[in-house]
């Protein structure tokens, strides 16, 4: 396995031509893309059957911009690499499509936008792929560009993989610093495989966050097996047998012992007594 | 690169630019370089739309690209309710498009190429 993406070039490295067309060929990763995209305009929660203008933030090859299509919506999609982008003009999605880095800000009006969606991409924002970058400024950059070029009242709806808690705490810290309110949604948070962080961002002041999926224990995570249950019927096999380690176990086992014909001390008051604990 | 897109695009991530708007157009040989397309028309959008859109801004642009026949030159009263206007308004915006040419920043004089409908706003480390 060779680690995180953003850990082995610059997206607009790693998203060359064989990249980005295995990217857009893998139907499993498409799959995936299109739960998250459909996902992720759920919860910018756009008003009912009106056809919103939305910034698609890392669109890649239009993979998650075909999904605001399909609802209706116009759409504009950054991204840095220019590989990605011929692929999204060769499968002539709807969206006008801008070659840009995130980091150096969004270059649009103020107000020009109902809406941001962002599906895999946020993430590379947290490294330094040039000397000269600094992961915090250019955050700060581009969430306060963001942030002028959302109407008042919209959302951003990111959804990413962060690499572990402090990035997660960059990230949050500068959409704050830069003037949004909300915070992060997640999904399946108990199942390694389906869970999915949505950073959900506000420009109204402070407003509830949308519910999670799968934090039911119960409510089972799409395409993925049950292992909790299975476990628990693993446990229940020693069901009608002391449980291991117990005085009853140990006098059970002396007794197999003795029938066996194997040398076995006499049982006395002290066989499985309850030993204190060692402080090492 | 429709003329929705390109009426919102500035070049304020630029060092030293303060508003950065309009981008002037340039295209070489205009008859290769732009392209009408037909797009579903949708009256809501297009309406709100018209409350963002920068309308002598996109009188220009339209110039530039020779492109403006029959544009109106300001946006009309009561615009909401006038369905020719927006039938011409949704032309304008969503079926004119720039395939190649070259975005101009007001304020530097700085080149955004468009290449086959991309515009390149990517800038060099000292220019943010």
């Amino acid at each position: 396995m060779s680690g995180r993406p953003e850990h082995q070039a610059p997206p607009e490295i790693f998203y060359g031509e064989d990249e980005a067309r295995k990217y857009t060929r893998n139907t499993r990763m498409m799959e995936i893309q299109l739960v998250m995209s459909e996902r992720a305009v759920e919860l910018l929660c756009l008003p009912e059957n009106q056809p919103c203008h939305i910034i698609d933030l890392g669109c890649g090859s239009g993979l998650s911009g075909e999904t605001l299509t399909e609802q209706g919506h116009v759409w504009t999609g950054v991204d840095i690499s220019s590989a990605m982008l011929g692929v999204a003009k060769e499968r002539e999605v709807e969206g006008d499509l801008i070659l840009g880095d995130l980091g150096q800000g969004l270059p649009f009006r103020a107000g020009a936008f109902d809406g941001a969606i962002s599906i895999s991409a946020l993430q590379w924002l947290c490294n330094a792929d040039q000397k000269s970058h600094n992961p915090a400024k250019r955050l700060y950059i581009f969430f306060s560009s963001l942030y002028s070029c959302l109407s008042r009242g919209s959302r951003a709806v990111f959804q990413f993989y962060p690499e572990n808690s402090s990035q997660v705490e960059l990230i949050t810290s500068q959409a704050m610093k830069a003037g949004f309110t909300g915070g992060l949604v997640v999904d399946y948070p108990n199942s390694t495989k389906a869970k999915k962080f949505f950073l959900c961002l506000m420009t109204g002041g402070q407003q509830p966050l949308p519910a999670a999926l799968g934090v039911d224990s119960r409510e089972d995570a799409p395409n993925c097996v049950a292992f909790s249950q299975k476990r628990d019927r693993m446990k229940q096999l020693r069901a009608g047998k002391a449980p291991k380690k117990s005085r009853d176990w140990i006098l059970e086992k002396k007794e197999r012992r003795r029938r066996q014909g194997k040398e076995t001390r006499e049982d006395s008051k002290f066989t499985g007594r309850k030993r204190q604990s060692h402080v090492w | 690169m429709k003329l929705l897109t390109h009426n919102i695009l500035t070049s304020k991530c630029l060092k030293g630019v303060t508003v950065g708007y309009p981008l002037g157009i340039v295209c070489h040989t205009q008859a290769k370089e732009v392209k009408v397309n037909e797009v579903e028309f949708n009256p809501e959008f297009i309406s709100r739309m018209i409350q963002k859109v920068d309308w002598p801004a996109l009188c220009k642009a339209a110039e530039n690209l020779g492109h403006s026949d029959d544009l109106p030159p300001a946006v009309v009263d009561d615009y909401e309710n006038n369905e020719e206007f927006l039938k011409k308004a949704h032309h304008f915006l969503m079926e004119i498009e720039v395939i190649n040419g070259d975005l101009i920043c007001p304020e530097t004089g700085r080149k955004f190429p468009v290449t086959d409908g991309i515009p390149n706003m990517l800038a060099n480390e000292d220019e943010v």
